[in-house]
């Protein structure tokens, strides 16, 4: 067979997997269902907490209310891409059990076959909840809606920038599975992963709210390349010069944990204990 | 062809005593302890054997399995299956061994089953024509028609078992490991999971290196036995030779009225009671019909029974023999 034939097999392959994991993941309706309600409800309670202190002093808020606005319906429509707390609870116990045997005696590699599934259960979950918490905030009205990109431009800079925020956050949470190979609880590592990514990546509030200084230090750590970086381009508070490198900063937080989390991978499956016998 | 060479693998265990004194302790010292897991092992299987591979818990038999899937990588020794180093190529290798963890489960639990399998297949990248096949004589012979579209969840051990066979050999592998294939199966799914194992042997000739804590596994199917122990190879050999160590040995279960009188020489006694008597015979220096006339001239025998020892005992008898 030809390279050009091997590697399309191997798509296949790969295409499966992420085929019967997406289409798994579309068959929960009721959370779907439940889960859109939920991010409804939150969005709209952030945005009358937010416009309360807007009517206090709008010029003291480093966002304008409409950019905000935007922003948090961003946020809750795509909630399942980027909630950096979304593990699969089976690659924790495939970890911990030692059933890890099994994945291993596949002609399959390890991380993509893990990639791949995170990201297709993140996608299938998005796709049942963005629409309609969109529609709906698209017919709210100006400033607490969502409102339409900045230019066309942005748009385009915004899907670019949304899909190197979803692989990295994919990547994280890859750096966390992997990590449970070292330590016999993975509770405590994702403890720490999580409170820092929700935190720094503008999960509870947007970046530009912190303090000053935590929020200069804030902007060169991988969580602000997460959805801090899409949902601002989106709406133009990111742009320019600003945006470029922005862009590239992403670029290299995703190639620093793609690696990172290859390398540990690799050393792990090295020194592996497959527990249990 | 698989052939192992002086293969060794250690794990660091961290130890303490009990109690809070020691658990405090541990915090500021660590004490580990390593472990040989394998300490040098070697052993060489030609295609189309069928190899019985035991040995009492904790005596490597899954790390050697482990290693031979590609799974672990050892300290040192090497190991080719194939001409491959199962480590090194995992990926090819894996290609064309099947593998069966008793106590594991490669079947998505909440999946009907020919979801798994069709999953399987285009993991590696089997052929239609060939699943077709290779699915329609699993089917038959693990009789699993009934059970394919029930999810995992809901299957019982054998029947779960049987899926987990029929997973691995999906892609026709030429080598199969089998780690337990009948741990905690009834009487009938053992039977049917055996039977299967040996046609997959006899009429498919693939390689088979099954382990196994039922020595009834071991006397159904394998002519040849590897033993290993505390990391080494002990025994290596035909089972026809590990009989032929049960010797001149034979135990002679008695039910008698009357007093029993002080055995002739080959004879000893090694459990009495009031009307009944375990005896053993060494036939080479006394055959088991003249031990026979011998108490029948003495006092009245009622039953009678003679036993040659156990495969069972056998191996519990090397265990203690090696002192593993």
């Amino acid at each position: 067979m030809s390279a050009r034939g091997g590697s399309l097999r191997r798509a296949g392959k790969y295409g499966s997997i992420f085929r019967i994991r997406f289409l798994n993941g579309l068959q929960y309706r009721a959370a779907a269902a439940a889960g859109i309600v939920t991010q409804f409800a939150w969005g709209t309670m952030e945005i009358l907490i937010f416009s309360a202190f807007y009517q206090g002093n709008a010029d003291s808020f480093p966002m304008e209310m409409a950019a905000l606005s935007s922003y948090i319906w961003l946020q809750q429509a795509f909630l399942a891409l980027f909630m950096s707390w979304f593990y699969e609870g089976e690659i924790f116990s495939l970890i911990s059990s030692g059933n890890v045997a099994y994945e291993l005696c596949r002609p399959l590699d390890l991380y993509s076959l893990w990639f791949l599934r995170s990201m297709a259960l993140r996608l299938s979950r998005a796709l049942l909840r963005c629409a309609p918490i969109l529609l709906a905030a698209v017919l709210l009205p100006a400033p607490y809606g969502l409102a339409l990109p900045a230019s066309p431009a942005a748009f385009g800079w915004f899907l670019l920038s949304m899909l190197l925020a979803f692989l990295l956050v994919v990547s994280h949470t890859m750096l966390v599975y992997v990590l449970c190979f070292f330590t016999i609880d993975y509770r405590g590592v994702r403890m720490v992963a999580d409170s820092l990514s929700e935190f720094l990546s503008g999960a509870v509030i947007p970046l530009p709210f912190l303090p000053g200084p935590l929020c200069a230090l804030a902007k060169w750590l991988p969580y602000a390349s997460m959805q801090n970086m899409p949902f601002r381009i989106y709406s133009g508070d990111i742009a320019g010069m600003e945006l470029q490198n922005g862009l590239l900063l992403q670029l290299f937080w995703l190639a620093i944990f793609y690696l990172l989390g290859r390398l540990l991978l690799h050393r792990a499956l090295r020194r592996a204990v497959v527990q249990g016998g | 062809m698989i052939e192992l060479a002086n293969i060794r693998k250690s794990f660091r265990v961290s130890r303490r005593g009990a109690g809070m004194k020691a658990a405090l302790g541990a915090l500021f010292r660590r004490e580990y302890e390593t472990i040989h897991a394998l300490d040098g092992v070697s052993f060489r299987v030609e295609d189309g054997e069928m190899v019985g591979y035991i040995g009492p818990n904790g005596a490597g038999k899954s790390s050697t399995i482990k290693i031979m899937s590609g799974i672990l990588t050892p300290d040192s020794g090497e190991c080719r299956i194939n001409g491959r180093t199962p480590w090194q190529q995992r990926r090819e290798h894996v290609k064309e061994i099947g593998v069966v963890f008793g106590q594991r489960s490669q079947l998505w639990w909440d999946v009907p089953v020919i979801d798994s399998f069709e999953l399987i297949r285009d993991i590696y990248e089997v052929e239609e024509s060939a699943y077709r096949k290779n699915l329609g004589r699993l089917t038959e012979q693990l009789e699993l028609s009934k059970i394919l579209r029930t999810p995992t969840r809901q299957l019982s051990l054998g029947q779960r078992m049987r899926c987990e066979i029929a997973a691995s050999l999906l892609h026709s592998p030429k080598i199969l490991f089998l780690d337990e294939p009948t741990i905690g199966l009834d009487a009938v799914s053992k039977i049917a999971v055996r039977e299967f194992i040996r046609r997959l042997n006899r009429e498919e000739g693939a390689t088979v290196l099954l382990t196994t804590h039922d020595m009834q596994d071991i006397e159904a199917l394998t002519e040849r036995i590897i033993l290993i122990g505390k990391g080494r190879i002990l025994l290596d050999g035909p089972l026809s030779a590990l009989r032929s160590r049960r010797g001149s040995q034979r135990t002679l279960t008695v039910r008698y009225a009357g007093s029993l009188p002080q055995p002739c020489p080959g004879l000893r006694v090694c459990e009495k009671r009031e009307d009944r008597a375990v005896l053993e015979v060494d036939t080479a220096a006394l055959p088991v019909s003249e031990a026979i006339a011998w108490l029948s001239g003495r006092v009245e025998l009622n039953d009678l029974s003679i036993d040659s020892q156990s495969i069972d005992s056998l191996v519990a008898e090397l265990y203690r023999e090696y002192a593993i």
